[in-house]
């Protein structure tokens, strides 16, 4: 690694100093600016338009630690990775034109499962914008509907504050991905620096003032209530909200229900958590959002996998909707109270207007229901006997081993859904996975922007045959950059979710869902990456716990039953209480 | 069901916006009928009256996404007798019909007023709402129109009480740097 021989003053040293602001160019105010927002790591891309801000970066790598990706979409899901595991932003570069585009699947993600994310793409200089110059696009047009916020930047005065305000605006109210498109000729440029960040913006209310009226009408509601049941969303873990809405549970006995994305705040072996909601959800919590008479739904958006029908939801229920983006209150289903606040101070108003309350009865329906989903599916899922290897044992076994610690990440389909059901996680923001998108290829790159992110935490990524080799080429970046990730792939050499549907739905036409595979132990290898195949039930126990013995990234192949289906389940469009074991 | 609706935003001053604005109607496939924008009484405020033929309850959510954009103060959605509401029409005509006795009496009675005459065509305007434009067209048609144009609306909230207040409020905070 070279240095200048002289490091780069920081800037509040430089003022003091000489009293007068330093003079640097815009691709270094890039980098300074990042460094005040508390970025040290930065997925990424290099390319023509963006090199001056690599090159301004090669003189702070003792400072921020660039992991370069093999693709930019896989620097986007690092982020996205990144941001959820450790609760900071995640930031990603790429140059113009087609690194640029190559964003937007993450960008969209982000924007969907409320992510803070920062991406910074180089631009044709200003001269040449709209005259489709070479790598030229109007990226700023291509994200607009994407990105929580987005801007293009002309001259190099204007980065500090087009960063300090991508940041604030990321990270506050509900989060989203910023980008920020800055064109060569700003790169280039020299003003003097200085950095403030942003606190406020005039026309832009992150956090909603809470309304006492509104908490106290739901708290009525929840003292009268025979039947409350608590839909725990992502809004939860993105405020910090866990141990508030826990508190709540306990004092009134009120059964947990979570959404995809809001797994893991809530501890799986919590005596009040019921499990999971939505398509491929537990039995229990489904049926019974048909006989709940009070809904309280904390930092969620009523996403049509998770509630079917609208028409047929929570048909005796009155729903109290704790929410931080008004725009998702009454959009899908209306609220009888709607408390539009972060879900942190919502709670803790909430807990203190709440009485304590039994519902011993009603909490026993949730019981009765898990042992028929146990003793129905459950059983012979975890511990099959013979046969080929499933999918749920294999999680429970790595479940078991990790302890319910790792960081799971998880792509998008059969296994994604098996391995949301049994994962027994334990701490806050340790589930990551694409849930409002449905990313396939999101979890390899992800994978690797958790372990960076938390580098102290197993991280193991859950990954279906189909969407390994989607992104399967940041095998290369974890190579490189030394990511010690878990890799498990569920083989079925099936696209096994399309092929549950054809199945289901489509009279078993299978039409371009079987894949003929490659060996991807020797993919592996070839990244310099070991791994294993496991085909047999007596091997996989030993295979995992070498896996997790290994120091270091680690590919685990589990060849598992070719047409097996994810059951319970609910046709798209059907009433969620329609749910089916079987 | 479907009927006009006159919705309003005011917004920052920045490129762009109009855009942002708009995608949000074509993501739920609504036709703006008619957009106008202007700068506020308050330098660097815009307002936007746009029209659309939709269903309240579809507005309220573009409305509500429309405000959560980050450089958008406010938005709301107007049902037909909540404004009172403008639009100006423009209309060319040959000047050989100037000749004929009836346009003087046209023009005086439909409250329309000549802007400029030359040797070969007239201009009229006339404000009003959209019906009444459209119905002068037709009683002009005889006379020879050359051209037609129209705007789109400006509105004025009957329920408002402090707006003005309130933006000049907006005013004294900090206006965004970039």
């Amino acid at each position: 690694m070279q240095q200048k021989d002289v490091l780069p003053m920081k800037p509040e040293i430089a003022d003091k100093q000489l009293a007068v602001k330093p003079v640097i160019t815009g691709s270094e105010a890039v980098i300074r600016s990042l460094i005040e927002e508390g970025v040290d790591t930065i997925f990424g891309y290099p390319g023509g338009a963006i090199m001056p801000i690599y090159d301004a970066l090669y003189d702070f790598q003792d400072r921020v630690h660039h992991i370069l990706v093999r693709h930019e979409q896989g620097a986007t899901h690092a982020a996205q990775g990144y941001a959820r595991s450790s609760g900071k932003v995640g930031v990603a570069f790429a140059t113009s034109g087609p690194g640029a585009t190559n964003l937007v699947t993450g960008l969209a993600d982000a924007y969907m499962d409320s992510t803070p994310m920062v991406c910074i793409t180089g631009q044709v200089a200003a001269a040449l914008l709209g005259t489709d110059a070479f790598q030229e696009t109007d990226v700023i047009g291509i994200t607009m509907p994407i990105t929580k916020w987005n801007i293009q930047v002309t001259r190099p005065e204007d980065i500090p504050g087009a960063i300090a305000k991508a940041f604030y605006i990321a990270r506050s109210g509900r989060p989203g991905p910023v980008l920020v498109d800055i064109t060569k000729n700003a790169q280039f440029g020299e003003f003097e620096y200085e950095y403030k960040k942003c606190e406020y913006i005039r026309s832009y209310r992150p956090i909603p003032e809470l309304n006492q009226e509104a908490v106290t009408a739901a708290a009525a509601l929840i003292n009268s209530a025979k039947k409350p049941f608590i839909l725990c969303g992502h809004g939860v873990l993105l405020s910090g909200a866990e141990q508030e809405l826990i508190a709540l549970a306990e004092k009134a006995q009120i059964p947990v229900g979570s959404t995809l994305l809001g797994l893991s705040a809530v501890p799986v072996d919590h005596p009040l958590y019921v499990g999971m909601l939505g398509m491929h959800g537990n039995y229990g919590p489904n049926m019974l959002t048909g006989e709940a008479d009070v809904v309280i739904a904390v930092g969620m958006r009523f996403d049509d996998r998770v509630t079917g029908d609208v028409g047929t939801y929570v048909p005796n229920a009155k729903v109290i909707h704790i929410e931080i983006d008004a725009a998702e209150i009454n959009k899908i289903v209306k609220a009888d109270v709607a408390v539009h606040a972060d879900a942190k101070p919502a709670l803790a108003a909430l807990l203190k207007q709440v009485n304590p309350a039994e519902h011993a009865a009603w909490l026993e329906e949730f019981r009765a229901a898990d042992k028929k989903e146990y003793d129905k599916v459950q059983h012979a899922e975890l511990y099959p006997q013979e046969g080929e290897l499933k999918m749920a044992e294999v999680i429970r076994l790595i479940s078991e081993k990790t302890k319910g610690e790792a960081v799971l990440v998880t792509d998008v389909g059969q296994h994604q859904m098996v391995a949301s059901r049994y994962y027994r996680f334990k701490n806050p923001n340790t589930n990551v996975t694409s849930g409002g998108m449905g990313t396939m290829g999101f979890s390899l790159p992800a994978a690797m922007g958790a372990k960076t992110g938390t580098p102290e935490k197993e991280v193991v990524a859950i990954i279906g045959d189909g969407c390994f080799q989607m992104t399967l080429q940041e095998l290369g970046t974890i190579h490189q950059s030394q990511i010690g990730v878990k890799i498990v792939i569920l083989n079925n050499n099936f696209l096994g979710m399309v092929r549950q549907w054809q199945q289901l739905f489509f009279d078993r036409r299978y039409s371009s869902t079987e894949m003929v595979n490659p060996d991807f132990v020797q993919v592996a290898k070839g990244f310099y990456i070991p791994g294993k195949k496991v085909t047999a039930r007596e091997d996989i126990s030993a295979a995992i716990d070498e896996m997790l013995a290994h120091k270091g990234a680690y590919l685990l192949e589990v060849v598992v039953e070719k047409e097996d289906n994810v059951f319970p389940m609910v046709a798209a469009g059907a009433p969620i209480t329609s749910i089916r074991l079987e | 069901m479907q009927k006009e609706y006159t919705v309003t935003v005011y917004t920052e001053d920045r490129i762009g916006i109009t855009n942002r604005i708009t995608i949000i109607f074509t993501r739920r496939g609504i036709n703006i009928t008619s957009l106008t924008t202007a700068e506020t009484e308050i330098p660097g405020v815009y307002k936007f009256v746009i029209t659309v033929m939709s269903t309240r309850e579809k507005l309220d959510k573009v409305v509500g996404q429309i405000e959560r954009l980050i450089e958008i103060h406010r938005a709301f959605v107007h049902e037909e007798d909540e404004v009172v509401y403008q639009e100006l029409a423009l209309y060319k005509i040959s000047t050989r019909s100037l000749h004929t006795g009836d346009i003087e009496r046209l023009i005086r009675e439909n409250n329309a007023r000549i802007l400029t005459i030359t040797a070969d065509y007239f201009v009229i305007e006339k404000t009003g709402h959209q019906q009444e434009l459209t119905d002068f067209i037709k009683k002009l048609e005889p006379y020879g129109l050359i051209e037609y144009t129209k705007s789109g609306r400006v509105a004025i909230v009957k329920w408002s009480r402090r707006f003005h207040e309130h933006l000049k409020e907006l005013h004294t905070q900090e206006a965004p740097g970039i």
